[in-house]
């Protein structure tokens, strides 16, 4: 009886501080968010309960467009992201060994020793017109005059992309990883050709390493700030900046507080639906990543 | 031209650096026959199997199925099919699913692809299994689905890597039999490697007993057994007595070993100074009275040392003056030595035909 309560204030002793930790800085902010979300300001310094915060959302075309824009973009950096690192995590999962598998990983890790905020930096000054690929282009005389790259969708994605990278590679490694080789061979045995192992071997049993990994990168995606802001410029249009310039620069914490949860339902949803898609459950996704 | 012979394996040598793996192996299966490859652990089964079946490329020599080259041929355009030594089936897939996916790869139509896949599942016993997960599966069963999966594409050969071993004595006693009615009802040859001398020789037409990458014999299982080439056959191939000696004159035909505490034992065979004997245990007399061993060249007496029960395999370990290692003989479960205790007396004793002799 004792030893049983014993064991008890042991689990809950190591409990502890992760309870503490996903009380404070998850579930205490939120419910402070939800609450915040919810109140209307009637007159100043004086607020009321109502919906008009989310109204406002939805009848002011920009905020909605810059939401919806954010969640298609989202979608297809993922999906370029998977469609990139599918081949790489396969040589790493299956033809790399020992030393040069380690390097491979570590190679993929490497960008990540510096801040986004910096790896972002460092694609500006690749891609600004004075940058080195514009000089380069001119150089060996394939752009007449100075070529702007910054500022447009496509380095939004590119920067995206190569931010979420590591984030896909390594569950799809994992997954990968535990597939016997002999079954893939039993496949090319039985008389499938490359691409009828891979469409009904390889990625069914890569599944769950592929949706973790698009959850993960999607959920990054969704919610970046730097990224966007510093590759797009003006046309970046994330729906994170909206948050951000209605905490800080609009000073209206309920709308930005309203934004926040619609984001966060966003993720929600979609991620649900890609569950649902693909036939994977939480658990096992979550195993794999 | 047609072929008389299902497998040609011509001079076939596999280099791992400069390990010879498979070294400069030739021989041809029948259509139909069952053959085996019988070897210990690491003499190269897998490697040889795998080239067949084309996972592995040769370093020397030629592959031909049914007269026609396979060297450069890919795996999936081989009219092979193996059974895997983990029978890799794939788990993203239903019973049913596997045994089909072969016939889908060949483009045939899905309807018809799941209609002859639940036939072949009717075939080997699983009927109705064909919606099962393959997780959902006892050992036996998935080895009878990983056997369906490829003779639904009616291959000219199975390739058949230890498929028994990952089951239980029981269950590969029972699937000894029923692969060996399975190949004769669908009248398919079988290339069958194993290192369990006990499978090789109930199964097959014929079997090669292979060694440090090289074939010691090839022929039936009684050839093996009872006129083995080589002491490595003799001494892999059953259970036996191995003496070891200098080679002595002979007379009428028979060569006389003496063994080194002065014994003098004679059998059949040639031997240069050193020699090595073996006979079987079934080929040991025993009695209690020399006398009625009359006319056996070697006679010895010795005392029972062990009694090894084992129902009808039981043997008995016999302590004989002359001899290094006690001499093994089978227990005799009838007549006038039944139930032999350790410790009595007894005369061993063998015809000079029972004992091959070999160069050493
Ligand atoms: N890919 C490889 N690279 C280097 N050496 C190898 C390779 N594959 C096999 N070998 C070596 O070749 C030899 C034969 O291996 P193989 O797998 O054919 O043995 P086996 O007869 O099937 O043994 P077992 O009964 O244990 O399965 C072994 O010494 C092994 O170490
Ligand atoms: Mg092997």
């Amino acid at each position: 009886m004792i030893a049983k309560q014993a064991s008890r204030l042991t689990l809950f002793l190591l409990l502890a501080p992760a309870i503490l930790w996903l009380g404070l800085l998850i579930v205490l902010p939120h419910v402070e968010i939800l609450v915040l979300s919810f109140s209307e300001r009637v007159a100043p310094r004086v607020y009321a309960f109502g919906f008009g915060n989310y109204l406002e959302f939805f009848t002011e075309p920009l905020y909605w467009r810059t939401f919806a824009r954010t969640a298609f973009m989202s979608i297809l950096v993922t999906a370029l992201t998977l469609v990139l690192a599918f081949p790489i995590a396969l040589y790493i999962a299956r033809v790399a060994q020992g030393r040069l598998k380690a390097m491979l990983l570590l190679l993929c890790l490497l960008p990540f020793w510096v801040s986004e905020l910096v790896r972002t930096l460092g694609w500006m000054i690749l891609l600004r017109e004075t940058g080195v690929i514009s000089y380069a282009l001119r150089s060996i005389g394939l752009a007449g005059q100075p070529v702007e790259l910054l500022y447009n969708d496509g380095a939004v994605i590119l920067g995206l992309v190569y931010g979420g990278l590591l984030f896909m590679i390594v569950p799809l490694a994992n997954a990968l990883e535990s597939l016997e080789p002999a079954v893939v061979e039993a496949g090319y045995d039985l008389g499938g050709s490359r691409w009828t192992v891979l469409r009904r071997i390889v990625i069914p049993h890569a599944m769950p390493g592929i949706v973790a990994g698009c959850i993960i990168v999607f959920m990054l995606t969704v919610g970046n700030f730097a990224t966007p802001v510093l590759l797009g410029g003006k046309n970046g249009l994330w729906f994170t900046e909206q948050i951000y310039a209605q905490f800080i620069t609009r000073f209206n914490w309920p709308q930005g507080a309203a934004f926040g949860m619609l984001l966060l339902l966003l993720s929600s949803a979609i991620v649900w639906l890609g569950l649902r898609l693909t036939g994977q459950s939480l658990g096992t996704t979550l195993k794999q990543a | 031209m047609a072929s008389s012979t299902d497998l040609d394996i011509v001079n076939v040598t596999k280099r791992f650096g400069s390990h010879a793996a498979v070294d400069d192996v030739s021989f041809s299966v029948a259509p139909g026959e069952f053959f085996s490859i019988l070897g210990p652990s690491g003499c190269g089964k897998t490697t040889l199997m795998r080239m067949i079946a084309g996972f592995e490329h040769p370093t020397s020599g030629d592959i031909r199925i049914r007269g026609k080259s396979m060297i450069g041929v890919p795996a999936n355009k081989r009219p092979v099919n193996m059974v895997f030594q983990s029978l890799a089936l794939f788990p993203m897939m239903t019973v049913g699913e596997n045994v089909a996916y072969g016939l889908t790869c060949r483009g045939v139509s899905r309807a018809e692809a799941e209609e002859r896949a639940g036939r072949m599942l009717e075939r080997v016993g699983l009927k109705g299994f064909g919606e099962r997960r393959v997780t959902a599966l006892s050992g036996g069963q998935r080895q009878r689905v990983a056997i369906a999966r490829c003779l639904v594409l009616e291959p000219t050969l199975v390739l058949l890597d230890e498929p028994l071993g990952a089951l239980d004595l029981k269950l590969r006693e029972h699937m000894k039999i029923e692969l060996k009615q399975l190949q004769g009802t669908f009248n398919t040859t079988f290339a069958y490697i194993t290192h369990d001398q006990s499978e090789a020789l109930v199964m097959s037409d014929r079997i090669a007993v292979m060694n440090q990458g090289k074939f010691e014999q090839v022929g039936s299982p009684r050839e093996l057994y009872h006129n083995p080439a080589t002491p490595f056959v003799a001494s892999f191939v059953g259970e036996t007595n191995r003496l070891q000696g200098e080679a002595a004159a002979a007379s009428n035909g028979a060569i006389a070993v003496r063994l080194p505490s002065g014994a003098i034992v004679q059998g059949q065979g040639s031997g240069a100074a050193q020699a090595l004997a073996f006979v079987r245990p079934e080929a040991v007399a025993l009695a209690q009275d020399p006398a009625s061993l009359g006319n056996l060249p070697n006679r010895f007496e010795g005392r029972v040392s062990a009694v090894l029960f084992d129902g009808a395999a039981s043997s008995l370990l016999i302590d004989t003056t002359g001899f290094e290692q006690p001499v093994r003989a089978v227990l005799p479960q009838a007549g006038p030595l039944v139930g032999i205790q350790v410790g009595a007396p007894v005369h061993v004793g063998w015809t000079a035909d029972a004992m091959k002799v070999f160069a050493a």
